[in-house]
């Protein structure tokens, strides 16, 4: 796309030049030397040629902190992202974290492979081949594998998402043919990628005869609900995060009494993006004993978990995620709980270099209901 | 990430002739090629042999790039425990293996187109022994279900049944 159509696209035309942006961004509150009202700035005086050779294109964490407070409704993580398909053209990337091992494995995945991705699921747990439900695990089982020296199982949130599923009476679908879901890829500019993708689960989940598409990640799910939607078309089937369904169905999980103070960390898709900040809210507060205290930033001011994308982690990730992890113990809550697995997964990382001082423990919303659920068992 | 273009199958009559990347450490597993060759010991020409200043510094994302481009099979090598340059750094190539394989095993890659290999300097006749070995163990196996794509296309990975525009096909 042209950067006269992003510009106009994104709004980012009329920008008032006030920087509420940049004195918004978590990232420069790190890195003083990235401003985004620079960035967009230095496209509407006509170089866009000096963005895509900044290294300061990776740095966006596509959080959306500055939209929502920006006057003129400018869609900033829109304009990166559309800027960062401009620079792919010309093979300019980001530093890949991990060594660029998920995008190895998204491309892969794009490929003809026959997966052998659902072995987590245990004997107790009752799912279909078919049916009306399908729950899209996204990267869950590769997750276990890359960050099982975090000392965490990232497909226990699968299990505890078909444990709760199973008790409001869903059986759900699990696909060995699933693939990723390409946010990530779109989030660095790889259109064609995503698309590779998009084609292959739509086929999956249609195959499967869904007429409801379940999702425990937040990330996932706005792929679907915004990406996969704008770029191929209405999807013929509805799309749910896993707390909707839980915060509507309260009274059949019937939970047992627990004794907890947690806290409660918006994902930026799930809340920024997709609105959703109530009914996490209410499943957890749903289990009986269970008190939730706010951090200073919640809901819509929520700070990311520093690191998005699978692209330029760092220092500057560091830093917001132990601001972050700040925020949740100055709530004086044991627990922080968060409904997104990469969520998890940043914040138990930078939790692992300072677990002494924080002394905050994290996990996953549909964790903390399992718990509430397995007791009655 | 590179954008080179895979080189053509070398499949010559009935013979299925796999493509083997091996990442070869500096200290010993290259020096050790080097005294195959200059003790002129024959081996197959299935392997195309990678420097690297450590057998620790292969990453997972390495491995499975080798494979997304088409590799048959792909071998590390390294100095023998206790012998490493770097004091530790093939006991990280042992974690970045082990974790490939995992990886390989959910993305339905057979996990034994993988292998580690300990071969120091002295051991020229070591190394043309193991690429023959793995040779003929890929042989077996026969071609990486990714790798038949470029064989068929002569291209790069395409998706399973779509036709995308060859060139500027760029995978992650």
């Amino acid at each position: 796309m042209p950067f006269e159509d992003i510009l106009r696209q994104t709004r980012a035309t009329y920008c008032l030049d006030c920087g509420k942006c940049t004195g918004s961004c978590p990232v420069t509150r790190i890195d003083v030397t990235y401003s985004a009202r620079r960035t967009i700035e230095r496209v509407l005086a006509g170089r866009p040629e000096q963005l895509i050779h900044d290294r300061h294109l990776w740095a966006c964490l596509t959080c959306g902190l500055c939209t929502t407070r920006c006057p003129s409704g400018v869609d900033y993580p829109r304009f990166v992202i559309a800027a960062r398909a401009e620079a792919r053209k010309v093979d300019v990337e980001g530093t890949y974290a991990h060594n660029a091992v998920m995008q190895q494995l998204m491309a892969l995945m794009a490929q003809s492979v026959q997966q052998n991705r659902t072995g987590w699921v245990t004997e107790e747990l009752q799912t279909a081949a078919r049916g009306d439900d399908f729950y899209f695990v996204g990267c869950l089982p590769y997750f276990d594998v890359i960050f099982a020296d975090l000392g965490i199982t990232p497909t226990d949130i699968g299990r505890n998402t078909i444990r709760l599923l199973n008790r409001i009476g869903i059986t759900p679908v699990v696909s060995n043919d699933e693939r990723c879901c390409g946010a990530d890829l779109l989030l660095n500019g790889d259109e064609e990628g995503f698309h590779r993708l998009a084609e292959i689960n739509l086929n999956v989940i249609a195959e499967s005869g869904a007429k409801r598409v379940i999702f425990s990640c937040p990330e996932c799910l706005n792929a679907f609900r915004t990406d996969v939607t704008r770029h191929l078309g209405p999807l013929p089937f509805q799309l749910v995060h896993i707390t909707e369904l839980l915060a509507a169905h309260l009274d059949e999980l019937a939970f047992e009494e627990m004794d907890e103070t947690v806290t409660y960390h918006d994902p930026c898709r799930l809340g920024r993006y997709l609105s959703l900040y109530e009914e996490p809210r209410a499943a957890i507060q749903g289990v009986p004993g269970v008190t939730l205290v706010e951090m200073a930033k919640n809901r819509a001011q929520a700070l990311c978990c520093g690191s998005a994308g699978w692209v330029n982690c760092g220092q500057c990730a560091k830093g917001i995620q132990m601001t972050r992890l700040g925020q949740a113990q100055a709530t004086g809550a044991a627990r922080m709980i968060t409904a997104c697995p990469k969520c998890l997964i940043h914040l138990t990382c930078a939790l692992r270099d300072a677990e002494d001082e924080i002394g905050v423990t994290l996990e996953d919303l549909t964790g903390l209901l399992a718990r509430a659920l397995a007791r009655k068992d | 990430m590179s954008t080179e273009q895979p080189e053509q199958p070398t499949t010559a009559g009935d013979g299925f002739q796999p493509r083997i990347v091996v990442f070869a450490c500096n200290w010993c597993s290259y020096a050790g090629a080097d005294l195959a060759g200059v003790s002129r010991l024959q081996y197959p020409a299935t392997t195309r042999v990678i420097r690297v200043m450590c057998s620790g510094r292969v990453t997972v994302g390495f491995l499975l790039e080798a494979f997304r481009l088409g590799a048959d099979g792909v071998l590390v090598t390294g100095c023998h425990p206790g012998d490493c340059h770097y004091i530790t750094g093939n006991q990280n190539a042992v974690a970045t293996v082990d974790r490939t394989v995992q990886l390989l095993q959910l993305l339905g890659i057979e996990a034994e187109r993988l292998r580690l290999e300990w071969i120091s300097a002295a051991e020229g006749a070591r190394f043309a022994r193991i690429m023959t070995e793995f040779t003929d163990q890929i042989q077996g196996l026969g071609p990486s279900p990714l790798g038949d794509t470029h064989r068929q296309a002569g291209t790069r990975p395409q998706p399973a049944a779509e036709e995308t525009k060859q060139s500027g096909a760029r995978a992650a």
